[in-house]
């Protein structure tokens, strides 16, 4: 298949859409059909009338400003803004007299009277809005002499802003249409926009008169940069790099949203990512990762030839694919026949495609005969699968995201989608703004609370580890006052098991004030929430790792879904229980049988007829034993049962708690092949680095969280030469496969044939069709965009009784404080990334948060280096003084391999699915004078790991 | 011995503080016993500070008096100028918005009841929501801000939308120059406008009002927030409007000095605390105003008529007037002219008698080169044109507009070249700068005038295109009606622009 370009929908219709009864009206002699509450401008858009405009576009409200696109309406005084005018029955409208010619020429001669005729070297030359209009309005003639102005450096000019590292802000070319200020507030909700001073005067300005757009509230989302219609804000890669030629359509390779982007080239050159408009996930939004970060790509860091040695204390060698690939294969084939065959195994990637994850577990269970695969989703939502699948049959979401749209009040719990899922976040802050209540259970006041002109929000910070204590309480309250919903508990649900779980929360040990002392959370505080969830409309949950990152995830995840049962919200727009994904395909991951007890489809592998289904197709024998999770993989590794691994895109030394179990587990195995762009931590204990390929450098298929199935497009060829999918194909055959894949759509076409919930999946209808959400099969022949809508996947949505059991990570006097961990807005996960782009401006290294009362107490002072230590280790990092984590508690990020806050974090894990507790870790804070022993050493050795023998050397 | 001075800002800005004080103090040295009230104005400005000498139940006036005549004035020897209803400027007014104007206490409620107040709104309560309409609809009264649009129709639009809250605003950022009558009015008898919207919002079902008043006018703030306190003690504002059930309550916000927040939907914006920029319409604020909810925006004079109508009957407010212009118009004659002041009469008088007749022609008794009806925005007029009616459309024929009913008068050595720049000047300094009409087309304005006073004509058909654009283009009517000043100065005095004489239309 060739890189196209999809035909989707891209035309700017003026202003968004709306849903009403059709009305008729006659524009230019056209007749046409459009809903109530359509602008006449979107009206003659839709009939293929173009009418000429600046101000407008569809992301944003009409906001009539520009005047070009004023009409003449029978019957009607004047000449009023087409955008502005809502259609009415009847309407006859004239887009083109002599009249709004005219005005639109009288118009366009202002604007050029005040705009640099720089057309031929400006940056937007070809891509200007004004400039096209220009032309559309034929203007010929500017009869103003130069007077004031903006562009003249001798008048009232101010110069380009470059202080944002990925666009410049240029006020000689503003038009000041308001489109960067409107998007700002409608688009992303940040309001860091504003118009300053008035008339012409008027200026775009960020933040306050004394803030460039670095220094102020700006995101850097980019939905203004795509809103400008003239190269006023305009991306420094299209100024340095010329206007974009060629695009493709693809998906975001950073978090579980899922966005959808244009990758805008010349030849293979990429050019910009722009947010696509069809995106369905997205609807034309970004954030500064997807829209901005992707210069990893192109980073020198970028390893693109295989490399091996033969110990991991040796440097690097240089060499072919076919000796990597030999070496790696005969070590792997060694160690079985030395240590068995379970002495082997697969770590799978939510990085990666659907097809590449289904081939590295297809690479361990058909090849080496085992079912040792694990994927880091075992580290962030393995209990979600878990947990969703007991309640209600499903291992997923029950909602796209649109749905949002339809939510009255939102519980957010254990995340914050403002920076780990910027573009829901967006999506989530728009209907706030329309008056839906914000719930959030949070131990931080996360930046979701500060929404701009939402209305009422209650925020129950509660003490990490206690979340089931605190969800218990909240059915407790809705149970006990009798706002549950009764008629859907008695269709929908399993009766017994309500009625015992109804029992169990009625107990007054689960009420607000029994538990107050141990979650900290105000008994009135949580009655008002919990009555604004039962009674406020449609309920939705929106939930992220820290629910399920703790020893009790898993009975978190089910205690979320009781409540959304027990208020009867399952199964319609606006309500639901929404796992908000870390990473781009962690959905996709566990679809596609990285567990290593489960087939793809969530199916169990000890099932004779599940594995029977694979056996036919792939001509083997599957074992149906249960294969090593990763913790157990680095256990058995340290007790010398397993030698050898295969790691494709994940870093588990910097992701994985505990790093020096981590780091002892892979010192003790003989065979560790490292598949990742860089060389990453885990690298440092590696025999073998197969280069990887980027998103742009392959096709395939991600699933976000929302259970979207989302094509990536191959934008440029691969680096090193070949595909995650293509070097996993070969390193098969080189253990003695015979794969022969030659495009992912036919590795798509075998997933589909064998697992009932993809069986309605191809490459041509996901073309067709933009993207699908499983399931897709014969009943939902186009997907599934809402799940259990007549009745639950497993029959009876069911009951699960929530008992608390703390975690054993306690605080006492050695370790007084409780940490938590998190994400940052311009960074991303372990940060191999985002750390090699310029999103480093904003965060370069990762700080402890610490409430004002404990720093005062530990004499520490913002920006003081402290140590950090845990029961399991220490690390040193810097301290920022914040009253948004509550005193008793500290914050960090683990985005930076220098801080290493995974040296500090416990083996502790959930009971049910091993997930590890990041999210409590019993700390003592105090002053430092350095980088601790570990991270001294940390540098030496993976400094000493990295070397790679040169050429004649 | 009670003596009125008026507290009315133009006074004060003539020494009437003053000379209160000097009379406070007088009659304590002399040990008179005197009740110095300080009332509104009379709206004859050049005779402030305009005192009266109340004895016998007989207000004698004296003015202008300044501490210098006090003396003479306690003394009984200052020359009177008999009653306020006998002087002719006065004598010849309908005074139906203004009747208590200068007459009354303007904080005292019992005065104010004593004067007919109340009885408008007391009818009212006996009146459904869709009579109250009725009774303002029957009334013809417009919005006599400026556009002139029904206040009936307004009122029913507001009245029958479904929402959780309406609104009334009431808009007091009079910017406009050569206008005051709603400063006078407000300083002068604050309970006819808090009446008024009691009344509003009975009839449309608003709870809530707000009154958006200049920061300009520290004593109409002062006057109107102690009137609202006042109110809410005697019962007339409050959760039990004169013991009906019904709830309303008005709170005052000040403005900050953007002429544009006069426009309707620029105000809304600035009370919601956004940027005083100018909004697209539709949605109308009838229907999504204030907060997005439905709002009455009326102006402080039709608010403040609202109670006579409702005291004497919609028809004897309609008798008044011409046409469709039914009622008293509240002229503000200003500028250049002899008798300035605050003039209240049925609309049909001509520019002539207003400004002739009942202003005495210019102060400087240099002849009359041009009037200014409606403030900046409106047009210049030619002694050819004074036979014009004071009318909605009756000034709309001829090319100009009555605007807030301010007439500026302007004589012989007027440069109009210069008021013509100025006009684009004035649109240039106070556009908000949301639409591009007005906020390029005012500074291209300004240029091209230059242009023009510097002797290239070609520039004229340049100036006239940008005109069409701002007019046709514009969102709002400040860069929409700022070609009438321009175009009527160039068209009526081309010798004042260095062109030669030509045949226009007027």
């Amino acid at each position: 298949m060739t890189d196209i370009i999809i035909p989707w929908d891209d035309i700017d219709y003026g202003t968004p859409k709306h849903d009403g009864t059709p009305v008729a009206l006659t524009i230019d002699g056209i007749e046409i059909r459009v809903p109530t509450g359509t602008s006449v401008m979107r009206a003659a858009m839709e009939a293929g009338l173009k009418i000429p405009k600046l101000c407008a576009t569809d992301s944003v409200e009409a906001f009539g400003s520009c005047r070009l696109c004023v009409v003449e309406i029978d019957g009607r005084r004047g000449t009023p803004a087409s955008c502005t005018t809502p259609v009415a029955e009847g309407m006859i409208v004239r887009t083109q007299s002599a009249k709004v010619q005219k005005i639109r020429r009288g118009v366009m001669e202002l604007y050029i009277s005040d705009h640099p005729l720089d057309c031929l070297t400006c940056s937007a030359n070809g891509d200007c809005e004004l400039q096209d209009m220009a032309g559309m309005v034929g203007l010929r003639d500017v009869r103003y002499t130069a007077g004031e102005n903006h562009f003249d450096e001798a008048a009232d000019w101010r110069p380009v802003d470059e202080s944002n590292p990925y666009f410049t802000y240029d006020p000689s070319k503003c038009i000041v249409c308001s489109r960067c200020v409107r998007a700002c507030e409608e688009v992303q909700g940040t309001f860091a926009l504003t118009i300053e001073g008035r008339g012409f005067d008027s200026r775009v300005s960020a933040g306050t008169s004394l803030d460039d757009f670095l220094s102020s509230d700006c995101v850097s989302c980019g939905a203004c940069v795509a809103a400008c219609p003239t190269a006023t804000l305009q991306e420094k890669s299209v100024r340095d790099l010329g206007t974009p030629t060629r695009s493709v359509v693809t998906t975001c390779a950073y978090c579980g949203v899922g966005c959808s982007f244009k990758a805008e080239l010349n030849g293979d050159q990429m050019v910009r990512m722009v947010p696509h408009k069809d995106g369905r996930a997205n609807r034309g939004h970004s954030c500064v990762k997807g829209r901005f970060a992707y210069g990893y790509a192109e980073h020198s860091d970028r390893i693109t030839r295989p490399m091996i040695r033969d110990a991991i204390n040796d440097p690097w060698r240089e060499v072919s694919w076919n000796e990597a690939l030999g070496f790696a294969a005969s070590r792997l084939m060694g160690l079985q026949a030395t240590h068995g065959k379970n002495a082997i195994g697969v770590i799978t990637s939510s990085r990666c495609t659907n097809e590449e994850t289904y081939l590295v577990q297809k690479l361990t269970r058909a090849v080496f005969g085992n079912n040792n695969t694990d994927t880091c989703a075992r580290v962030c939502h393995s209990p979600t699968g878990y947990g969703l699948g007991q309640a209600f049959g499903t291992s997923a979401g029950t909602q796209d995201f649109d749905s949002v749209e339809q939510t009255d009040v939102a519980i957010v719990i254990g995340a914050n989608p403002t920076d780990g899922h910027p573009v829901f976040a967006s999506r989530l802050r728009k209907r706030l703004r329309q008056g839906a209540r914000l719930i959030v259970v949070d131990p931080r006041r996360i930046d979701l609370l500060q929404t701009p002109h939402m209305g009422e929000a209650h925020h129950l910070p509660l003490k990490p580890g206690t979340n089931v204590a605190v969800v218990t309480a909240l059915a407790h309250v809705i149970v006990t006052e009798g706002l549950y919903d009764e008629n859907f508990i008695r269709t929908r649900c399993d009766r017994d098991a309500f009625e015992a779980y109804r029992d169990f929360v009625s107990d007054p040990r689960h009420s607000p004030e029994a538990t107050a002392l141990l979650t900290c959370v105000h008994a009135g505080d949580l009655r008002a929430a919990a009555r604004a969830f039962a009674t406020g409309g449609n309920g939705a949950i929106y939930y992220g790792l820290g629910v399920t990152e703790h020893s009790q995830g898993s009975t978190t995840v089910m205690a979320i879904a009781n409540l959304a049962m027990l208020t009867g919200n399952i199964g319609r727009s606006g309500v639901g229980v929404n796992p908000l994904r870390g990473q781009n395909n962690v959905q996709g991951a566990c679809d596609m049988g990285s567990f290593p007890h489960e087939l793809p489809g969530y199916r169990h592998v000890k099932n004779a007829d599940v594995r029977a289904v694979f056996e036919a197709a792939w001509g083997v024998e599957i074992d149906p034993e249960p294969g090593l999770r990763i913790p157990n993989m680095l256990d058995a590794a340290v007790a010398g049962r397993f030698k050898g691994i295969y790691i494709q895109g994940e870093d588990i030394l910097q992701s994985d708690p505990d790093t020096k179990h981590v780091a002892a587990g892979l010192a003790a195995m003989d065979c560790v092949i490292v598949h990742d762009l860089f060389l990453n931590e885990t690298a440092n204990y590696a025999h073998v680095f197969l280069p990887g390929s980027t998103f742009l450098e392959k096709d395939g298929t991600f699933t976000n969280a929302e259970r979207r199935i989302n094509r990536v497009r191959r934008v440029m060829a691969p680096k090193a030469g070949y595909a995650d999918w293509e070097v996993t194909q070969l390193l098969a055959n080189a253990c003695g496969a015979t794969w022969n894949y030659t495009h992912p759509s036919q590795i798509m076409d075998e997933i589909a044939a064998t697992t009932p919930s993809f069986s309605g999946v191809t490459y041509a209808l996901l073309d067709a069709k933009n993207s699908i959400q499983w399931p897709c099969n014969e009943d939902h022949r186009e997907g599934t965009p809402i799940m259990h809508v007549d009745g639950f996947v497993r029959g009876k949505g069911r009951f699960i009784v929530t008992e608390y059991v703390p975690t054993d990570e306690k605080t006492g006097p050695r370790f007084p404080l409780l940490l938590t961990t998190g994400r940052i807005l311009s960074q991303y996960n372990v940060g191999a990334q985002t750390r090699r782009t310029a999103n480093t401006v904003w965060h370069n290294e990762d700080v402890l948060e610490i409430h004002p009362h404990d720093a005062e107490t530990r004499g520490i002072t913002e920006g003081d280096h402290v140590r950090l230590a845990s029961r399991a280790g220490e690390t040193t990092l810097r301290a920022t003084l914040t009253e948004r984590v509550s005193p008793g508690v500290v914050y960090t990020t683990f985005h930076h391999p220098d801080t290493q806050a995974n040296v500090v974090t416990t083996d502790h894990s959930d009971w049910a699915t091993n997930c590890p507790e990041y999210k409590v870790t019993a700390v003592q804070v105090a002053l430092s004078n350095g980088p601790s022993t570990w991270q001294t050493d940390y540098r030496f050795q993976a400094a000493q790991s990295r070397r790679i023998h040169e050429a004649g050397e | 011995m009670r003596i009125y001075i008026p507290l009315d800002s133009a006074a004060v800005a003539l020494g009437a503080d003053e000379v209160a004080s000097s009379i406070a103090a007088y009659a304590n040295a002399s040990g008179m016993d005197v009740d110095i009230v300080r009332n509104g104005s009379h709206g004859m400005v050049w005779l402030e500070p305009l005192v009266e000498i109340e004895t016998d139940g007989v207000r004698r006036a004296f003015g202008p008096v300044t501490p210098a005549h006090v003396p003479a004035l306690m003394a009984g020897k200052m020359e009177c100028l008999g009653t306020v209803a006998e002087l002719p400027f006065f004598a010849r007014q309908t005074r139906l918005t203004f009747a208590r104007c200068g007459v009354i206490d303007p904080l005292c409620l019992d005065d104010y009841v004593a004067h007919g107040g109340l009885s408008g709104l007391k009818s009212a309560l006996a009146m459904t929501a869709a009579a109250m309409v009725e009774t303002v609809m029957a009334s013809g009264l417009r919005g006599r801000g400026g556009a002139g649009f029904p206040t009936g129709i307004k009122w029913e639009t507001v009245r029958t939308a479904h929402a959780p809250r309406k609104y009334i605003v009431c808009n007091a950022d009079e910017g406009d120059s050569g206008t005051f009558a709603d400063r006078m009015l407000i300083e002068g008898d604050p309970f006819s406008l808090i009446e008024g919207m009691v009344i509003a919002g009975l009839a449309v079902g608003a709870t809530r009002g707000y009154v958006y008043l200049r920061s300009e006018y520290p004593v109409a703030i002062r006057v109107l927030r102690e009137a609202i306190e006042t109110a809410r003690t005697g019962g007339l504002l409050g959760d039990d409007i004169l013991g009906s059930g019904h709830a309303f309550d008005i709170e005052v916000r000040v403005g900050a000095g953007a002429y544009v927040c006069g426009e309707e939907t620029a105000l809304l914006n600035s009370l919601e605390g956004k940027r005083g920029t100018v909004r697209a319409k539709p949605p109308l604020p009838a229907l999504s105003g204030f907060m997005g909810q439905p709002t009455v925006v009326n102006n402080v004079i039709s608010l403040a008529t609202i109670p006579v109508i409702f005291e004497k009957g919609a028809t004897h407010y309609a008798a008044f007037g011409i046409g469709r212009s039914t009622g008293t118009v509240t002229l503000q004659l200003a500028g250049n002219i002899r008798y300035g002041g605050l003039f209240e009469a049925g609309f049909g008088m001509t520019i002539d008698e207003a400004v002739n007749d009942i202003g005495g022609g210019t102060a400087s008794g240099h002849p009359v080169k041009a009037v200014q009806v409606g403030g900046p925005l409106g047009a210049y007029l030619r002694p050819d044109q004074f036979d014009t009616k004071l009318g909605y459309e009756e000034l709309d024929q001829a090319g100009g507009l009555i605007g807030h009913a301010g007439i500026t008068v302007f004589d012989d050595r007027a440069d109009m070249g210069a008021l013509a720049r100025f006009a684009m000047e004035f649109c240039a300094i106070e556009s908000c700068g949301k639409c591009t009409p007005c906020r390029i087309g005012a500074v291209r304005g300004t240029e091209t005038v230059d242009r023009i006073l510097d002797g290239d004509a070609a520039a004229v058909g340049l100036l006239e295109d940008l005109c069409e654009t701002m007019r046709d283009g514009s969102l709002c009517a400040l860069g929409g009606f700022t070609p009438f000043p321009v175009l009527s100065a160039l068209n009526g005095w081309p010798e004042d622009f260095g062109l030669p004489r030509r045949e226009v239309a007027p």
